[in-house]
């Protein structure tokens, strides 16, 4: 659907060079919620805005459903345009028009007669759901309403793929869960695929199926979400990962294990982080069984992701001659991911 | 006392007509000049250095020359326009000639404060620069417009009294000839009061419209 390849964007101004994309490769297939997640000025808005050309890139190649964007004439690039959908951060809806004339804006661009746009607009504001907002203006509206717009402005032409450069960042946690929870229906109804730049780990959680973590021009890291939120390969994705505190040992569990580290002679403090089918089993129950140990659990935590459980759990595991141990190894080689627990 | 009505009513109406008609023939080439001046900038939809250049440094020059020199400078250019180089309307070329460059700058400083993103996002949707500018950027600064529209009718209530200079006639004038060349101090208070009266009206009436144009937003 999207393939981008070796992009790269550099600035220059008179206080020198700054290379805001840095031999970019990424595929995105149809029907994907794709997030880019960095942080500020890591690059991620510029490389959305390489997709529509917005951003015209220095060099590279990025290619939309076999078309490459880059060797486009003007008259062209518009063409394109109206199939790529955009949101933004500030919704950027026109002060001057009303809810209804701001989704019918794109249609007018577009050419189509007052009778096509009537309907088409009707359509969008109920997918929405503001129809009965479609006479207000947009400073009349709430953050979350004006957003709504901006999803129902940037549909109108049907687009096959949309773009959300910060979509949700303006938005209160409330009003973000209502806006993604609109943007997976249209993509399961619609089969949109969508781009979502994001400093917000919570986004990629609740609707990306993949995931490119972006740092200082380049991708470091990109995945399947859950392989991601699972195995975090770089230590910029650990650190988004520590904002949806799902894998973190909270600090005052900390210093607990660090006091029972001293006191412990034979046991271990172990971290099992558990994903997919495997945590349908009774694992632990089966370790205590089979080494004779005994098994305290200090802290646990289950989520899912794309609808597949994950979770971390601290447990003090704790047996005579060496039995920990081996209930440790043997953790290790039912393919769980264990370590043991040293705190500094 | 009926000829000094008959004077002031004269007088009134032609600074009227000469405002009037100047505004609207100012409006007509100011604004696209405005919307040039802005889009062939740096960075903007129709970038042209060498256009923007151009125009540029023209509006300054007509708008550094004071007005009286201006009369006097396109009386040529005034009787190839219009036929003639005195009278009422003959005033009405410097007067438009004095007023476009100004609210091609008004209209300009007026576009520079739409937001960008706003513009971005018609751009994204596939926007041509000349429904940018139609659709996006004279709607979204239309209440900023119209605030400079009512700047510069006020401010041509003023050039217009100049206008005697080239018989153009109007209220200034009449406050010369008979308020100050004839000792006549009623004259000269009465067209004062005339005057500041319409420059009150002007800026209530711009005022509305403007008020009118941003409702909502």
């Amino acid at each position: 659907m999207i393939r981008i390849r070796n992009l790269t964007k550099v600035y220059t101004s008179a206080s020198g060079t700054v290379k805001a994309l840095d031999g970019i490769n990424l595929d995105i297939e149809r029907g994907d919620i794709f997030g880019i997640i960095g942080l500020s000025g890591a690059g991620k808005s510029t490389l959305l805005r390489c997709i529509n050309l917005l951003e015209k890139p220095t060099s590279g190649s990025i290619e939309i459903d076999g078309v490459e964007m880059t060797g486009l004439s003007p008259r062209e690039l518009k063409e394109m345009r109206k199939k790529i959908g955009m949101i933004f951060q500030h919704f950027n809806l026109l002060s001057s028009r009303t809810v209804r004339g701001n989704v019918a804006f794109p249609l007018e661009i577009a050419g189509f007669d007052r009778k096509t746009i009537d309907e088409k607009v009707d359509e969008l504001l109920e997918l929405v759901g503001l129809t009965d907002k479609a006479k207000s203006f947009p400073s009349q509206l709430s953050g979350g309403q004006k957003q709504r717009v901006g999803i129902a402005r940037a549909l109108a032409c049907d687009p096959k793929v949309l773009l959300c450069d910060e979509a949700t960042s303006a938005l209160d946690p409330e009003t973000t869960l209502s806006i993604l929870k609109l943007l997976k229906d249209i993509n399961e109804k619609l089969g949109i695929t969508m781009v979502i730049v994001t400093h917000e780990m919570n986004v990629i959680k609740q609707i990306c199926n993949k995931v490119a973590v972006i740092e200082k021009s380049r991708v470091v890291e990109q995945g399947p979400t859950f392989e991601i939120f699972s195995r975090p390969k770089t230590q910029t994705a650990r650190n988004f990962l520590k904002s949806v505190s799902i894998s973190e040992i909270p600090e005052e569990l900390k210093v607990k294990i660090k006091a029972l580290n001293g006191n412990l002679a034979e046991g271990r403090v172990v971290k099992i982080g558990f994903f997919g089918e495997i945590t349908a089993k009774p694992i632990l129950s089966e370790v205590v069984k089979k080494f004779d140990v005994n098994a305290n659990i200090l802290y646990g935590n289950i989520d899912h992701i794309q609808g597949m459980p994950f979770g971390t759990l601290v447990v003090q595991l704790e047996g005579k001659n060496g039995t920990a141990d081996s209930a440790f190894s043997y953790l290790r080689d039912i393919g769980l991911d264990v370590e043991v627990v040293e705190i500094d | 006392m009926t000829e000094t009505l008959k004077l002031l009513f004269n007088a009134t109406t032609e600074t009227v007509y000469m405002v009037a008609v100047s505004v609207l023939i100012a409006c007509f080439f100011g604004i696209p000049l405005g919307v040039l001046l802005y889009s062939t900038d740096k960075g903007k939809i129709l970038q042209n250095s060498l256009l923007n250049k151009i125009m540029g440094t023209l509006v300054n020059i007509f708008r550094s020359i004071p007005f009286v020199i201006l009369l006097i400078m396109l009386i040529p250019f005034t009787r190839w326009l219009v036929g003639k180089s005195i009278g009422t309307t003959a005033a009405i070329v410097p007067l438009s000639v004095a007023a476009i460059p100004f609210v091609g700058r008004l209209t300009e400083t007026a576009l520079r404060e739409v937001d960008r993103g706003v513009i971005e996002a018609a751009q994204a949707m596939g926007a041509s620069p000349f429904q940018v500018i139609t659709k996006v950027l004279i709607p979204e600064a239309l209440p900023s417009i119209a605030a400079g529209i009512t700047i510069t009718a006020i401010n041509l209530v003023g050039y217009s009294a100049m206008a005697g200079v080239i018989g153009g006639g109007g209220l200034g004038d009449l406050a010369v000839r008979y308020g100050y060349q004839r000792f006549m101090l009623d004259i000269m208070l009465y067209t004062v009061a005339i005057l500041v009266v319409m420059v009150q009206l002007i800026q209530v009436l711009g005022d509305l419209v403007v008020k009118y144009l941003s409702k909502n937003r």
